[in-house]
């Protein structure tokens, strides 16, 4: 079983108004999150990333955590007081450069000593498009396109120096890229830093299948991770690769108590928190498209349609089918008499694994057992003790059981993941 | 000037390339030794080396107080992007943080990228100052105090706090607000080397501190007082700005050269004026230039870091410490408070106070 830390982030799932909650911003929570990681042997430490600030209604959304700083400076300074843990950094294909962001990723690889990862995200959107140089130029169909060529430009400039320390100039030429020159950072010591594709469509599916090491996916059912996890895993010999050779880690969260019960009252509270009142409001506006401000949170959904292609939401994920997913939250609210806020919490918030620490190590284990995931990404909702309580209660008892590493055995993240060395490409 | 004026000093650390924390980190402390102000770390696209705003993020959590000042380079990347690091070194640095803005000439260079082609300086040190501008205001787009986390309204931010830059460059737009709050500095400590017209131009539009050469006391002086003038007439506090005379520095293997001094022979690395001599000839050089009124410090550059640091800090610094020159420990925690430099408020909050207040 391999295990990830992400650090909460600029999302609903963090909860700020909790008084244990920390900033978000100070470089000691990340250290605190990191070394906490390393403490319970995880195999890295992962960072999200935003590139323009949520926006609601024409205004910058208010409600969540806001703010972060750049993932790579970050995890450079966390090099620093962490010894094994790997470092990924979520950084967009579709606002950088190959030749700048490659070498950026190397120089994490050497002043970590071979722990980096990259998670390549992209995004087309001119919302986001509007802080960088050209503006939102892609076609939302391109830009797997140049994800891909992205990544196949960085590997040839990660492979552009001999292994024995020798410059070689490159020239790459392609549809998206057309360059050449000289790389100024020697092959890293994992060679190749590790590649992380985050999503779940069809089009990520095959990308992740012929060019990433680990899928970062959406949690579902065992069901459902059994289907991907079988679905992916089928993709990669038409590449020439091991089923191995990537790893399927969901994004899960995790919440224990002494026993099962005391972990369902913990987790409920936690969604009480997630979803405050003004948030409940704001939710049901993302899904019906429309200013919701006079409605009670503590009252009934509202009766009228929702509004498609409103513009309201800008900066996030939309609803694909808004009157179906409208219908499924009244059919809730009438079968069990809920409110608008519990309907919210009901529907959008439920974590993946409650339970006393033995059930949720019982069932991580079963899902790596079926074939369901290689691995977790556990998405804590505290800054920045939200995966204390996991480290000391549940991890010991996946390392009792065998099903997770009591100690390092390698000081690569390629080694830590039991990816092989890539092969030199001169 | 005052004779009063305290002095600064900073020490690049670059030289050929080490691909190891180690090597910087060594280099770094040794300057903390000394009570530097700051350490820069060159970098450019055109010769090997890892990045240096990285390598500095990597030796911030290992140091306390030296000020670290890597290069950035504004050609060939994103404005954003530039700005949100240098940000993110301040946070991780707590307020240590600075950046040596520098162009990108070669077509070698814009081959790499693949995007423009090799532009003259005039437009490219444009360009610059235009990204120092946009970096500035993209560091005061969120207020000191935008983060309230109010249960009772259920907020985390004033978003009355954040502010859009609305930025239109020569070259590119930037929206804001930053995804990066407001830095402990407020704004990280701007470097710029005034070689040419247009780099002083840029310089004395944005920077905080100005790398300038000379090989006398009067040319330096000259300079400065140029350079003050400049920024005055751009509306800036000339007092807000910090001059030091770049120095390449070879302290060579005798304690004292037979003839030490500047030589206006080969300028190395294109990093300053040539010295060679002993440390105590460079404490002398130093401290006779600084009651002159050449400067307020100096930026050395020595040929060989690993030798010429140590003896930089052991010789030079130590003897400056010993005459009252030069300051024995850190009084404060942040460059700016190194530099004497007063932590900005954000423009967006003064003009909210002043349309108040009409």
């Amino acid at each position: 079983m391999h295990l990830a830390a992400h650090f909460p982030g600029v999302n609903a799932t963090t909860v700020w108004a909790d008084p244990r909650s920390r900033s978000q911003i100070d470089f000691s929570s990340f250290v605190h999150l990191a070394r906490t990681a390393e403490r319970g042997k995880f195999d890295f430490f992962f960072l999200a990333e935003g590139l323009r600030l949520r926006e609601h209604n024409g205004r910058i959304h208010d409600l969540d955590v806001v703010g972060r700083p750049e993932s790579l400076t970050v995890l450079n300074a966390l090099a620093a007081v962490t010894e094994r843990l790997g470092l990924a950094a979520t950084v967009n294909a579709t606002f950088n450069e190959p030749y700048e962001l490659a070498r950026r990723l190397a120089t994490l690889d050497h002043l970590s000593e071979g722990r980096a990862a990259w998670n390549v995200v992209t995004s087309s959107d001119a919302f986001t498009g509007e802080n960088f140089r050209r503006g939102g130029y892609l076609d939302r169909a391109d830009r797997y396109t140049r994800a891909a060529e992205f990544v196949a430009t960085a590997r040839e400039l990660w492979d552009s120096w001999t292994p024995g320390g020798e410059s070689r100039p490159f020239a790459h030429e392609g549809e998206q890229f057309t360059i050449s020159g000289e790389f100024t950072v020697p092959r890293s010591p994992q060679g190749h830093p590790v590649v992380i594709q985050a999503g779940d469509s069809s089009e990520g599916r095959e990308f992740a299948a012929s060019a990433a090491d680990i899928i970062f996916t959406r949690h579902g059912t065992l069901e459902a991770g059994r289907d991907f996890y079988a679905d992916v895993k089928a993709r990669l010999a038409a590449y020439g690769r091991q089923p191995d050779d990537l790893k399927i880690m969901p994004g899960v969260t995790v919440v224990t108590g002494d026993t099962d019960a005391e972990a369902q009252e913990h987790a409920y509270e936690i969604r009480r928190q997630q979803v405050s009142p003004q948030n409940a409001i704001l939710a049901a506006e993302q899904l019906w498209g429309r200013d919701l401000s006079a409605y009670d949170p503590d009252g009934p959904l509202p009766e009228i349609d929702p509004v498609l292609d409103s513009g309201l939401v800008k900066g996030r994920v939309v609803y694909g089918d808004p009157f179906a997913v409208v219908a499924r939250w009244r059919a809730i609210a009438e079968a069990k008499g809920l409110s608008l806020r519990q309907t919210v919490i009901e529907t959008t918030t439920r974590q993946s694994f409650i339970g006393s620490p033995q059930t949720v190590a019982a069932e991580l284990t079963a899902f790596v057992d079926e074939r369901a995931a290689d691995g977790f990404i556990l998405v804590p909702h505290l800054t920045p003790g939200g995966l204390d309580d996991f480290v000391d209660r549940v991890v010991p008892l996946l390392q009792e059981s065998g099903a997770f590493r009591s100690e390092y055995s390698g000081s690569t993240l390629r080694s830590h993941l039991g990816l092989a060395e890539p092969v030199w490409k001169g | 000037m005052s004779a009063r004026t305290p002095l600064h000093l900073a020490a690049e650390i670059g030289g050929p390339p080490h691909y190891d924390a180690g090597h910087y980190l060594r280099l770094a402390k040794l300057a903390e030794g000394g009570a530097l102000d700051y350490v820069t770390l060159g970098d450019s696209f055109a010769r090997p080396g890892l990045d240096a705003l990285a390598v500095l993020a990597r030796v911030a959590p290992a140091t306390d107080r030296i000020g670290l000042v890597p290069t950035v380079t504004t050609t060939h990347t994103e404005p954003f992007h530039v700005s949100s690091a240098v940000a993110s070194l301040d946070w991780v640095s707590n307020g240590r943080a600075g950046w040596h803005a520098d162009v990108s000439t070669t077509e070698a260079e814009a081959r790499l990228f693949g995007r423009r082609p090799a532009a003259p300086p005039a437009a490219l040190w444009q360009e610059a100052g235009e990204v120092a501008d946009v970096s500035a205001r993209l560091w005061d787009s969120w207020e000191d105090d935008a983060e309230i986390r109010d249960t009772a309204t259920g907020r985390f931010i004033d978003r009355d706090k954040l502010h859009y830059v609305d930025f239109e460059g020569s070259t590119f737009t930037v929206k804001g607000p930053a995804i990066v709050p407001r830095p402990p500095q407020g704004r990280p400590v701007t470097v710029i080397d005034a070689v040419g017209a247009p780099s002083k131009e840029a310089a004395a539009r944005h920077a905080d501190v100005i790398h300038i050469r000379a090989t006398t006391p009067e040319q330096a002086a000259a300079l400065r007082d140029e350079l003050r003038a400049k920024a005055s007439a751009r509306g800036r506090d000339p007092d807000a700005l910090r001059v030091l005379v770049a120095l390449t520095v070879d302290l060579g293997d005798a304690e004292s050269a037979p003839e030490p001094g500047l030589e206006s022979g080969p300028q190395l690395a294109g990093r300053g004026t040539y010295f060679r001599g002993g440390p105590v000839d460079l404490a002398d050089l130093i401290a006779q230039w600084h009651r002159a009124g050449a400067a307020d410090g100096f930026h050395l550059t020595p040929i060989t870091p690993e030798r010429d640091l140590e003896r930089i800090v052991n010789g030079t610094v130590a003897l400056l410490q010993h005459r009252s020159l030069f300051r024995t420990f850190y009084p404060g925690g942040t460059l700016r408070e190194h530099l004497g430099l007063a932590r900005p408020a954000s423009r967006y909050a003064r003009a909210e106070t002043a349309s108040k207040e009409a």
